[in-house]
């Protein structure tokens, strides 16, 4: 194996020469530059997706815990499409296939496509936690709710989704460290994220395992980023006296 | 509205294009299913033994591939094990490698819970009655460990089949592909991955719904 070849990011990417202050200038950017601007596409993607999953995954695993049978069904119907199809081929279908069906999404960059993909396939994961913390919650607390003459949104908004949502941050902190790496996939609609930024500067470069090296640390660096701001939400909201309540 | 028309999907289209990719992706979900649990359960075992020599490398090696998205270990891979083995590989015996190696840290998660609900009585009995590390995990804890997350190994074999879609990253023949090409040269490309959509989904959910059941028979077992 050779040896590194880090300066290689601060070669400019159609010249191929190398930018003394490492930054393009005059039109021509560096691949630090794409990279950077490849990670910023990744967090965009990521971070939309992220609150398109957690408003919808919120609203269908609610449904599923209502004494409606309809609503039931439906949360279940949508959490079971949207986990069952890979991810992969949700992408395309928003791609090529809602457009083509839906003449008026015809202009829609595929920016937001990827982010409705993205999202809707992570919010059928969130809507079996949202579910899965509101039915851990004791069954009296419902009750206690609506006997206190709360109507059911009130019981939902006061009672038991303040609790629940405290019980699932959790499994919320690696659905959203998942969305991060998942985002991935948008480089097969040619989003210029950083997936699609390692392929093409490997191939442009040769310089595969410095390329891959970086990205990848861009991942991590993502991912722990959004474990840390999680870890901080959780012990500000923690309510004393509960399970995991009581500080480290 | 577009129209829709799935004629062209003819026995001869089907076994043309499809078929291939469908045998790959089912090969590589058994091969990385049984390669991943075993190597996982080496690693599970690895984490669990109470050696920092062996703790330190099986976390570690545990936690690089779980922070990293499958696309870019499949990337990595593909560029790696011909430099390793000094000839280029194929982008098929690529993924088969890659997918074994990658879903044996998530397998290997999961057996560590396993081994882990498994009560420390058992090993003390096992102990007790004279066996050796080897005899106590082999025939007192793995056993119960394997039969306590089969639901769980067999769901995330689900997931492992939903994302050998994945091995597109590297070209790979696999189902989706098949799809997609049959999607090209036809110019139906709507049509193509809608019935790629509908045969994914089929496959997982039917799965899901079987591994529901065992989850229901094992418990009242128990």
């Amino acid at each position: 194996m050779s040896t590194w070849d880090w300066q290689v990011f601060c070669k400019e990417t159609t010249s191929g020469d190398v930018a003394p202050s490492c930054f393009g200038s005059g039109g021509d950017i560096t691949y630090l530059d794409w990279l950077l601007s490849a990670w910023g596409w990744t967090l965009s993607v990521s971070v939309l997706a992220l609150l398109v999953a957690l408003l919808l995954g919120s609203l269908m695993g609610i449904l599923r815990t209502t004494p409606h049978r309809g609503l039931v069904l439906l949360g279940n119907a949508w959490t079971e499409l949207f986990r069952n199809i890979p991810l992969l081929v949700q992408i395309f279908l928003w791609y090529h296939v809602v457009p083509a069906l839906i003449p008026p999404l015809r202009g829609v960059p595929s920016f937001i496509l990827v982010v409705m993909g993205l999202g809707l396939f992570t919010s059928a994961r969130i809507s079996e936690q949202v579910r899965a913390g509101i039915q851990s919650l004791a069954g009296g607390q419902r009750m206690a709710g609506l006997a206190m003459g709360f109507t059911l949104p009130q019981t939902y908004r006061h009672v038991l989704l303040p609790m629940a949502y405290r019980i699932i941050i959790p499994p919320l902190t690696s659905e959203s460290m998942n969305i991060i790496k998942n985002s991935s996939v948008a480089f097969a609609v040619s989003i210029s994220e950083l997936t699609l930024f390692a392929l093409q500067a490997q191939e442009e470069t040769s310089r595969g395992i410095e390329v891959y090296l970086a990205v990848s640390g861009l991942y991590f660096i993502s991912a722990f980023a959004i474990n840390r701001a999680a870890l901080f939400i959780e012990n500000r909201v923690r309510v004393p006296g509960m399970i995991g309540g009581g500080g480290h | 509205m577009l129209a829709l028309d799935f004629a062209f999907f003819t026995p001869d289209v089907i076994s043309g294009y499809i078929v291939k990719g469908f045998i790959f992706s089912l090969q590589l979900t058994l091969v990385a299913m049984i390669g991943g649990i075993v190597l996982g359960t080496l690693l599970a075992l690895m984490r669990l033994s109470g050696k920092t020599w062996l703790v330190m490398p099986a976390a570690a090696y545990v936690n690089t591939m779980r922070s990293v998205p499958l696309v870019m270990v499949i990337l990595w891979f593909f560029l790696l094990i011909p430099l390793v083995i000094g000839r280029p590989l194929g982008a098929e015996t690529s993924a088969l490698i890659t997918f074994t190696l990658f879903e044996a840290a998530y397998y290997s998660e999961i057996m560590r819970a396993g081994i882990q609900s498994v009560s420390r009585g058992q090993v003390a009995a096992g102990y007790a009655l004279g066996m050796t590390y080897r005899q106590t995990m082999g025939l007192i804890v793995l056993p119960q460990a394997f039969r306590n997350m089969l639901p769980v190994l067999l769901t995330q074999t689900i997931i492992l089949f939903q994302d050998t879609s994945l091995v597109y990253a590297i070209g790979a023949y696999d189902l989706l592909k098949g799809f997609e090409i049959a999607g090209k040269n036809f110019n139906r490309p709507v049509e193509t991955y809608l019935v790629a959509a509908v045969l994914y989904f089929i496959i997982s959910f039917s799965l899901s719904m079987l591994v529901r059941k065992l989850q229901q028979r094992i418990a009242i077992v128990r």
